[in-house]
């Protein structure tokens, strides 16, 4: 049976989701955040951790945004294969949603028009969409504002089969390592393996909309979620750089199949405001 | 330790400060970021053309610094470019904003008096330098608390460059802005020495 849903409903959920993301932290981040304050070892680090709830707090209690980075808006939408869209053009009503939300929400415009010529389009569109089609009557949305601070910092490497799983630990370390303060710690961290060069990008970004709380289903994976945390936390980088045991809440590996000659890796560092919220119309 | 300072933040300040401080900075301090630090070069470029290099002004340095829109002579510069104000209140969010991305500006600003830098990251050599050579200082607000950093705001105004938007020049009124000195005017780096101090062998 095919499902009408108006393109109206779709920019009145993503204006809604670009205020929430912006004010309050998912369940997950915000416990991951109470967790680190506890157990971090530097006097300074703790600090900075009880100033980030602190922060998390008055953003939500006063509506201003956690950081005054709110990103450019990156918009997964899962399409159910029986829906039909009445209205204006997907890709226009997910924009619209993004301008009434950046203005109505005191958001901050930070999207240029040109890479090159950099004129600010004073309305934070264009979003960055990625579609995909699933099963089913509903459009699951995900948007993830993403601050560039961490973004800027994020690496890929085609490496050589023999590489291997110290190959790709190596990239992780070295990119979490290169990044530093700059990707303001504590850091979450997406890794895509597998794929092509675009799709290890997007695995990477997939894996930071996961709750820090869940882990992979396959096991390996699982295991190097579990030992690149131990490894990053060790590297002393700390909250805001500033040295520390609390140098990431979480490491998000996402897999795919990829071919005989090659073993793409992607690192996307996200930093404490790891900002996503999901709807499902 | 835990220090209280008032701006400008002149040489006999920053003498005092040391790697490692937690600083609360009071006074007027400057905002700044990408774009308006390009057309400062630009300005100054300009201006270049028309001074003999020894003119002075007031404070004793190159007459240049005096046609920057904004008094640079022991001035402090926030790297930030905050969320819009809602109504009633001086400002958005303001939290500080990488400060690599200024490393190709600052020796110059450093060299004609300014002397206090405040953002997020690492900086490199020519910039720890330039601190150094300046007795300058390099803080580090924390990243990521906008809302809690916006609190000590005070007052803000815009000084220039309004059609840059979030990047315009801004003059701001803080009380007790927390900041952590990373580079101390004698070279000393936060980031490097904290790091190593945390760093465990897996
Ligand atoms: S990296 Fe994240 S926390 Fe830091 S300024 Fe950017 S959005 Fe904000």
């Amino acid at each position: 049976m095919i499902r009408t849903i108006k393109t109206e409903e779709v920019t009145k959920n993503i204006r809604e989701m670009c205020i929430e993301a912006n004010h309050y932290l998912s369940r997950d981040m915000d416990n991951a955040l109470k967790k680190a304050a506890d157990s971090e070892q530097a006097p300074l680090g703790k600090k900075i951790l009880c100033q980030l709830q602190e922060n998390l707090i008055i953003a939500g209690e006063d509506m201003i945004p956690i950081c005054q980075d709110t990103g450019m808006a990156v918009i997964f939408a899962e399409i159910g294969q029986e829906v039909h869209f009445d209205g204006m053009l997907l890709e226009e009503a997910l924009n619209e949603g993004v301008r009434q939300g950046y203005r109505e929400g005191f958001l901050r415009k930070s999207v240029v028009k040109d890479p090159i010529l950099r004129e600010n389009t004073k309305d934070n569109t264009p979003a960055v969409i990625h579609y995909s089609m699933v099963e089913g009557d509903k459009v699951k949305l995900t948007l993830a504002p993403k601050g560039f601070g961490s973004e800027n910092m994020s690496r890929i490497f085609m490496l050589k089969p023999a590489d291997g799983i110290e190959g790709v630990k190596q990239a992780i370390l070295t990119t979490v390592e290169d990044a530093g303060p700059n990707a303001c710690p504590p850091m979450v961290v997406g890794v895509g393996i597998g794929g092509t060069f675009e799709k290890c990008a997007l695995l990477a970004k997939q894996a930071l909309t996961r709750s820090v709380e869940e882990h992979s289903q396959i096991p390996y994976v699982k295991d190097l979620e579990e030992e690149m945390l131990r490894k990053i936390n060790c590297l002393g980088i700390g909250p805001g750089g500033l040295g520390g045991t609390t140098t990431a809440l979480a490491v998000n590996i996402n897999t795919y199949p990829t071919h005989i000659a090659g073993l793409p890796v992607a690192v996307n560092i996200c930093c404490h405001v790891n900002r996503h919220v999901v709807r499902v119309i | 330790m835990d220090k209280h300072i008032a701006t400008p933040i002149t040489a006999e300040v920053t003498k005092e400060l040391h790697a490692g401080d937690y600083v609360y900075i009071s006074g007027t301090i400057y905002v700044a970021r990408d774009a308006a630090h390009k057309r400062f070069m630009e300005v100054l470029d300009k201006a270049e053309e028309q001074f003999v290099p020894e003119q002075q002004n007031e404070a004793g340095r190159n007459k240049l610094a005096d046609v920057l829109p904004f008094p640079l002579e022991n001035a402090a510069v926030y790297y930030m470019g905050p969320s819009p104000a809602r109504e009633g209140r001086p400002i958005g969010s303001a939290g500080p904003t990488t400060a690599s991305r200024m490393d190709k500006y600052a020796p110059r600003l450093l060299d004609l008096g300014q002397k206090a830098m405040i953002g997020k990251g690492k900086r490199t050599q020519a910039v720890i330098d330039a601190i150094v050579r300046n007795q300058a200082v390099y803080f580090a607000a924390v990243g990521g608390a906008g809302a809690l950093l916006s609190k000590c705001i005070k007052k803000s105004d815009l000084v220039c460059y309004g059609d840059l938007g979030a990047e315009a020049v801004l003059k701001l009124e803080v009380e007790d802005f927390p900041v952590v000195v990373v580079i101390d005017c004698e070279g000393n780096n936060l980031y490097e020495t904290a790091v190593k101090k945390y760093a465990q062998e897996t």
